[in-house]
């Protein structure tokens, strides 16, 4: 069947911001889908609130909806763009269970927009677990045991029939969210009621047990004739019980027999016609029972997921892209297999090689959480690693983590393994378990054990001893004598340079040298979808040493290699993979070949198409030393991965790789605290007083002498890991007693903390002689929030004209003085009219792709270009664009996957994600990018909670004044009452928890959620009353809550603008019209403007 | 009854393997193979110690390497697993396609000696050893998968023997025989006639549990021509309620006619079709009489019978990945390949065969009909083992189905009865 001809508009919607659970694999598979309809002429409409995307650029879709994803503003762009056809598989859970309100609205009915790909019958089957669990019994399908309920009570009549343990899930939400795993009568409630609150339906499943188990995945592609095909299948290494998200897995499944093998996939294909799958990919889930090898089916997602990026790129199979050629009509034998390109994509991609993906935490963040893993999935990013053998592909994987470790094994930076015991730490699963195994294997734990304690099938545990016992002959070579065939032994199984090197006592250059002597250098293989048996014409590349030929050659010039900003991380996200893609897209436009070399399959960036040769690979200095033998590259590209690639600079650098833009010794220069300070000061550039000190003693007088408050950082942080504001000693005291990493050598910064002052972000880009500012973004939280977490706002608002023009001036100067070529981001804190200057970064920011599109201009094209030797003139870059709209970016936190940390904002970055209002005036542009963040702004009056810190009180007052003029009535507790009251704000006293009946918990709790903004400033670490069950209540019930007077001020702004009328709903096309196309051609249109000051 | 024989044999090495167990630790040995274009591979012995030479060719398939194993169809082939892991989940007896080893050498990447499966009895390595097959690890198997997609299907020989110098292993991979020309079915071939029962083993797959493994309309009485015979495809026919006669490939049509069967199935097997016109003079004496099914050499065979041609393959199909197009439906289902010959599309029209099946990856023939006569036959293979199950109806179905219509055009009196049943 060839493409449907009665479509012609088909909407595409989008993930939305980063969280736990959905992250940018949908960037990635909502790209492919864009381009595969483009290429089909059909006019595609995209709604994606998440400016950090390349889904979202224009050239990508007719009309970009940069929106909240809500059912009533959908509606709303429906209603004016008249779709045919509306795709929602590609953009994760967010866009599955829109398409359902959409419907159950009666939207999709009323506009006649039809359901591509699964209809909402079958997502209501496969989401339903009532629904799906009857579906699979009557295919013959053998599900666990259980039933879905909708209140405790329900649940606890059915709890004898299963018995204890079970397993909790709610329906219809994402990466197990609110989901958990039950062993007594008291976790039972609570779980169930958890589960019930989490769920958009109100119903909850409870199954037994299946913790254990084996656990595995198939992707499966089905087309409109019924034709099915199995993409790829994983196995988890850790067992059911551990969030597949959360687990090591492995691609393919290797401990399935064909005859276990066969059935699963036989049952997958029956899962996707009794669920009625249209068209399109599909991700099946089983559990066998290793005992007896019983499978029970758990669930299917009817639309694309982490999975299938995952799948994709270990495969080479592009899901997203074939599933939106079957959505509109074709079959799987009509469209060509792009890698072998005499293939079809009727088939079944055999791999060579093995894959393993490990997950990447960040409970450093959150302290205070539990980091036991369960069901509920926690990880915030994800490695994929590509070897000859599990050895090789598991090391790889968790060297690439970038969590301080060189892989599986010891390497030099453990704690002694016989002081621990391992055993005892591996009977709670935690982010720490391999490390934990290699311990209690170094230690001489026997296989039976480990099974016995971490459910993890006995051949991984012996290929983990195998790698164990290698280390052990590793420590036995020596540098004189090793052979080439011993060295080639020891990296066949995996090994970095930096771990053999500890095992044999030497340094990682040493071993670097040897193996250059012995000529042991790995060999590149291409993924090719079919083990060799047909020519690849995409060169996607894994390095082994378990093998002799290779398959990479050097190009017909010199290549560019960009390096990746590796796995997702809080601090570290989509935003540089976007910056990554956008620079490959310009060099190549530019006539340049490049590289990419990245270890994130969740990205666009590793896409087999992005670049013109693909490495997939850990971004160690070894790894990326081992690509720049192979290709002798032009030059590297550091810049636009975030710190992972610039940490590499100095060392690349010196090696003899060509670093392209900003000089090293000039990112040097900025990175260096103390030299820092230097050049700024011999610039006449102020910075906030700061001293640093090794001990606390010294930290309390250089408190003293710096003045409190006191930002207290360490060194070597990133995302502000750690921070904390202090407002006197025994604050100070507290903080260094904690976890705060300091001693002798390892220096703390403290840094006079700027209360009550207004943060900037300046981006900019130059090319080493002229400096063009990029965007000045506005924080709507005060100095002491971190950056990645403050709201912001471009352009600027109360900014006086002369400051901006201080602050273009203090820009330039640093451009110059650290001679950037390529991009720069500077954050300045104002306060008292003198400007402070906080951070350069010689390098992309987080925020380039918020402000490329809130500008309209493609600044890392620009950046990139000057990397590369361009001049802005060239380029025709002569100033900052004018400013038409106002854009505003929020943070999105995954404070409910971490209900123990106080959802409170600070300098330490705890934001996984971000989301852009865009319009005409702020007001509106802030309470769109309230809702699109999950906190919608109230759209009428109601009742407003007041509760601050004593020195916020007077603006407090202010606040709640401007809201008691809109109509709102006030509560607040005792402390703050008395403040409103004086003031002249009619307000009502509030109990606080524990000081009776009704407490303010009870106004939130409320069945009509009474309370509809929460106004909350911390009463800080030392108060006696804690208030955090405030905040926990507020993201709990979803109702939008301030933190900081600054953001309740900005609150009020949406309100306001939200009460005056309805929102509009623009384009990106329409609002940013010279955005599609050349930049230079752009800012001649545009009028001599500095900037535009609202 | 080959299946017994089988569990005999799984005893007997299961017993061996427990008194190996403690000899391990020994000095790893080299083993090497070259090709005939002088190309050496160089790895570790992971077999038993000898010097072997066949046709070297490689499978992609990821599962289902005892399957692979005992697969007579390779007889004469040295065998390259493209997969990287092998040996994971050891062997489980009742996964043998027959009753012993059949190939004559074994080329992998890593061999696992520890194997982790709930069914396992013995690892892979012990059980290479115990049955006598040379066997190599540790090799660039992409490199070699590779060198024979770009130049084709090669003679190669494969060694433990480090007292064999390379000239030497050279000249053996020279002078072996390979496959072309070769009739190999009298060799893999049981002695004797069987009356096949046992459909245990697909008793737990899943779809035809989920069929309730139904009668037909009638059993009908199937011969099966054995010229290395997989044993899924017998359980398949037995699994549909048929009775099921497996005959030596030497039978004489008309001893097989003697036997009054519905109809007649050629199977599987090695070697090239057209060194095998002692069989296809055979067939061409059923043709007509009674109606006739083939699958992969049996399908040839038929084709030959027809008077059709066979030619040979650049490097094969081997896998459990092939898609293929059935032409009368336009659906496609992924399926289970061996083969390194493949019918002469042009020679077909003819020979009044029509085609009916075709490879999407090259194109070549996978299916056939004649154009008068009930006679059908596929190239893939329908019982899989390993592979995917789609193709188990489209092939073993639509047979029954085509023999029932002509049994019940004979006799409609039964049909009827069969129907009240």
């Amino acid at each position: 069947m060839p493409r449907r001809d009665d479509l012609d508009r088909i909407l595409v919607l989008g993930a939305g911001p980063i969280v736990i659970g959905q992250a940018c694999e949908f960037d990635y598979s909502g790209t492919q889908a864009l381009r595969a309809l483009k290429e089909e002429d059909f006019y595609v409409i995209l709604v994606n609130s998440n400016p950090a995307t390349i889904m979202t650029d224009p050239e990508f879709a007719d009309a970009t909806y940069i929106e909240p994803l809500v059912p009533s503003v959908i509606e709303r762009i429906i209603e004016r763009e008249r779709p045919d056809a509306l795709l929602p598989t590609m953009g994760g859970q967010t866009a599955l269970n829109l398409a359902v309100k959409l419907s159950e609205a009666g939207v999709l009915e009323k506009y006649g927009v039809e359901c591509l790909g699964a209809d909402i019958a079958a997502i209501n089957r496969a989401e339903s677990r009532a629904e799906f669990q009857s579906a699979m019994r009557e295919a013959g399908i053998d599900v666990a045991t259980g039933c879905e309920v909708s209140s405790v009570e329900e649940a606890r009549t059915w709890l004898p029939g299963i018995g204890l343990p079970v397993v909790i899930r709610p329906s219809f939400t994402l990466g197990g969210e609110g989901g958990g795993f039950a062993a007594t009568d008291a976790d039972f409630d609570r779980l169930v009621q958890e589960g019930l609150d989490r769920s958009p339906v109100g119903k909850v499943l409870v199954e037994e047990s299946l913790a254990g188990w084996k656990e595995f995945e198939l992707e499966v592609m089905r087309d409109g004739a019924d034709n099915a095909v199995v993409i790829c299948s994983i196995e988890n290494v850790d067992p059911m019980g551990i969030h597949t998200g959360d687990s090591l897995t492995v691609a393919p499944a290797l401990t399935l027999t064909d005859r276990e093998y066969q059935r699963m996939r036989d049952a997958a294909l029956k899962c996707l016609s009794a669920i009625g799958v249209a068209t399109g990919g599909s991700n099946v889930q089983f559990a066998v029972d290793p005992e007896s090898g019983r499978m029970v089916i758990i669930e299917m997602n009817p639309r694309v997921s982490r999975s299938s990026a995952l799948a994709s790129k270990a495969t080479g199979f592009p899901i997203a892209r074939v599933a939106t050629k079957l959505a509109i009509g074709y079959t799987l034998d009509e469209i060509e297999n792009a890698i072998t390109r005499e293939t079809l994509a009727a088939f079944e991609p055999a791999l060579d090689y093995v894959v393993v993906k490990a997950p990447r935490f960040n409970f450093d963040k959150f302290p205070e959480s539990d980091d036991t893993l369960g069901t509920r999935m926690r990880s915030v990013g994800e490695v994929m690693a590509i070897g000859g053998s599990f050895r090789e592909a598991l090391q790889k994987a968790l060297r690439g983590l970038e969590d301080g470790r060189s892989g599986f094994a010891f390497d030099g930076d453990d704690p002694s393994p016989d002081e621990i015991d391992w055993l005892e730490r591996l009977r709670r699963p935690t982010p720490a378990r391999y490390r934990d195994l290699a311990g209690a294997l170094h230690s001489g734990a026997c296989i039976d054990d480990l099974r016995q304690l971490t459910a993890i099938d006995p051949w991984f545990l012996n290929e983990m001893k195998m790698l164990i016992d290698k280390s052990d002959c590793i420590s036995k070579m020596s540098v004189d004598t090793v052979t080439a065939e011993e060295m080639r032994e020891a990296k066949a199984h995996g090994f970095s340079d930096s771990q053999i090197a500890h095992y044999m006592g030497v340094s990682e250059s040493r071993i670097r040298e040897l193996r250059s002597t012995l000529s042991v250098h790995p060999v590149f293989k291409t993924v090719d979808t079919c083990a060799a048996e047909f020519e690849a014409f995409t060169p996607y590349y894994y390095s082994t040493y378990d093998g002799i030929e290779d398959e990479a050659s050097r190009g017909s010039k010199q290549r560019i290699v960009i390096l990746g900003a590796g796995p997702n991380r809080i601090g570290q996200g989509i935003e540089f993979d976007y910056c990554c893609v956008r620079a490959c897209m310009a060099l190549r436009d530019a006539g340049h070949e490049v590289v990419m070399v990245n270890c994130n399959p969740e990205t666009v960036s590793t896409d087999y198409d992005t670049a013109d040769v693909l490495y997939f690979e850990p971004l160690t200095l070894e790894d990326v030393l081992n690509i720049c033998r192979v290709e002798d590259p032009l030059g590297v590209i550091v810049q636009l991965g975030g710190q992972t690639p610039l940490k590499l600079a100095d060392k690349l650098d010196k090696l003899g790789v060509p670093i392209l833009g900003t000089a090293v010794d000039k990112i040097f220069l900025a990175e260096d605290r103390r030299a820092f300070q230097d050049t700024l000061a011999e610039l006449g550039v102020l910075m906030p007083k700061a001293a640093a000190a090794e001990d606390v003693a010294e930290a309390c007088s250089k408190a003293g002498e710096v003045g409190y408050p006191v930002l207290v950082r360490p060194s070597f942080v990133l995302g502000g890991r750690g921070m904390q504001v202090v407002y006197d000693e025994v604050g100070l005291r507290d903080c260094l007693n904690g976890d705060v990493p300091f001693g002798p050598g390892n220096p703390v910064e403290l840094i006079s903390f700027l209360e009550d002052a207004f943060e900037y972000d300046v981006d900019a880009v130059s090319d080493g002689e002229k400096t063009v500012i990029a965007g000045v973004m506005q924080h709507i939280q005060e100095a002491g929030v971190h950056s990645g977490d403050s709201a912001c706002t471009i352009p600027p608002f109360h900014a006086p004209p002369e400051l901006l023009l201080h602050l273009r001036d203090i820009t330039e100067k640093l451009a110059h003085r650290f001679a950037i070529r390529g991009l720069m981001n500077v954050q300045i804190a104002v306060k008292d009219n003198e400007v402070y200057v906080l951070e350069v970064n010689p390098r992309a920011s987080r925020t380039l792709p918020f402000v490329s599109k809130a500008t309209g201009v493609r600044w890392i094209q620009l950046g990139t270009l000057a990397m590369v030797g361009h001049s802005l003139n060239e380029l025709g870059v002569s100033s900052s664009p004018p400013v038409r709209r106002v854009a505003v970016k929020e943070a999105v936190f995954p404070f409910d996957r971490f209900p123990e940390a106080d959802p409170v904002l600070g300098p330490e970055m705890r934001s996984t994600g971000e989301v852009m209002g865009i319009d005409w005036d702020f007001g509106r542009a802030f309470a769109k990018s309230q809702l699109a963040g999950g906190f919608p702004l109230p759209s009428q009056p109601g009742l407003v909670f007041v509760s601050v810190h004593d020195r916020d009180k007077p603006a407090a007052c202010r606040v709640a004044k401007r809201l008691h003029t809109l109509g709102f009535s006030v509560c607040a507790t005792s402390g703050t009452a008395a403040a409103l009251a004086e003031y002249g704000i009619p307000v009502e006293a509030v109990e606080k928890l524990g000081e009776g009946n009704p407490n303010i918990l009870d106004y939130i709790k409320r069945d009509n959620h009474s309370v509809c903004l929460i106004i909350n400033t911390p009463l800080g670490k030392n108060s006696k009353i804690d208030d955090t069950y405030i905040r926990h209540a507020a993201v709990r019930y979803r109702i939008p809550y301030m933190t900081t007077l600054s953001a309740a001020s900005a609150a009020v702004a949406g309100v306001e603008a939200l009460l005056a009328g309805d929102l509009d709903f623009y384009s990106l096309q329409e609002y940013l019209p010279g955005f599609s196309r050349l930049p230079n051609k752009h800012l001649e249109d545009s009028v001599e403007t500095r900037f535009c000051v609202s | 009854m080959a299946w017994f024989a089988a569990e005999a044999l799984w005893g007997v090495l299961y017993c061996l393997a427990d008194e190996t167990a403690g000899e391990e630790g020994g000095p790893i040995e080299t083993a090497r193979l070259i090709l005939e274009d002088g190309r050496l591979f160089i790895g570790r012995s992971c077999g038993a110690p000898g010097t072997v030479t066949g046709e070297v060719c490689f499978n992609t398939s990821m599962t289902g390497y005892t399957e692979i194993l005992t697969d007579p169809s390779y007889h004469g082939q040295i065998v390259c697993l493209t997969t990287a892991e092998v040996g994971v989940y050891g062997v489980s007896p009742e996964d043998a396609e027959s009753g012993k080893l059949q190939i004559r050498g074994f080329v992998v990447r890593h061999l696992s000696a520890k194997p982790s499966n709930h069914r396992s009895k013995v690892d892979l390595g012990t059980w290479l050893k115990d049955g006598g097959i040379v066997a190599v690890e540790g090799i660039d198997t992409r490199a070699l998968t590779k060198h024979l997609r770009g130049l084709g299907a090669m003679r190669g020989a494969l060694t433990s023997d480090s007292g064999i110098d390379e000239s030497e292993l050279l000249r053996l991979a020279r002078e072996s025989a390979g496959v072309v020309g070769q009739d190999f079915t009298g060799a893999v071939s049981r002695d004797a006639s069987e009356d096949w029962t046992d459909s245990s083993a697909v008793d737990d797959w899943y779809d035809l549990t989920r069929r309730g493994v139904q009668r037909w309309w009638r059993e009908l009485h199937v011969v099966l021509y054995d010229f290395g015979l997989k044993s899924n495809i017998a359980r398949q026919l037995a699994a549909r309620g048929q009775r099921v006669t497996i005959v030596p490939s030497h039978t004489s049509a008309e001893a097989v006619l003697a036997l009054d069967p519905n109809c007649v199935l050629l199977s599987n097997g090695p070697g090239d079709p057209s060194a095998c016109e002692p069989i296809v003079v055979e067939i061409r004496k059923l043709l007509g009489k009674v109606p006739l099914g083939g699958i992969c050499l049996g399908h040839q065979l038929l084709a030959l019978a027809c008077g059709a041609k066979t030619e040979k393959l650049p490097f094969g199909h081997r896998g459990a990945n092939h898609p293929v197009k059935v032409l009368e439906t336009g659906r496609v289902f992924v399926t289970s390949q061996n083969h390194g010959f493949t019918v002469s599309a042009d020679t077909m029209e003819r020979a009044q065969l029509e085609l009916t099946h075709v490879s999407l990856n090259d194109g070549t023939v996978e299916g056939m009909r004649h154009r008068t006569l009930p006679v059908m036959s596929v190239q893939f293979h329908p019982e899989a083992s390993p592979g995917p199950h789609d193709a188990h109806d489209i092939f073993f179905d639509a047979f029954l189905a085509t023999v029932d219509a002509a049994a019940a055009a004979e006799s409609p009196s039964e049909m009827v009865n069969a129907q009240t049943r």
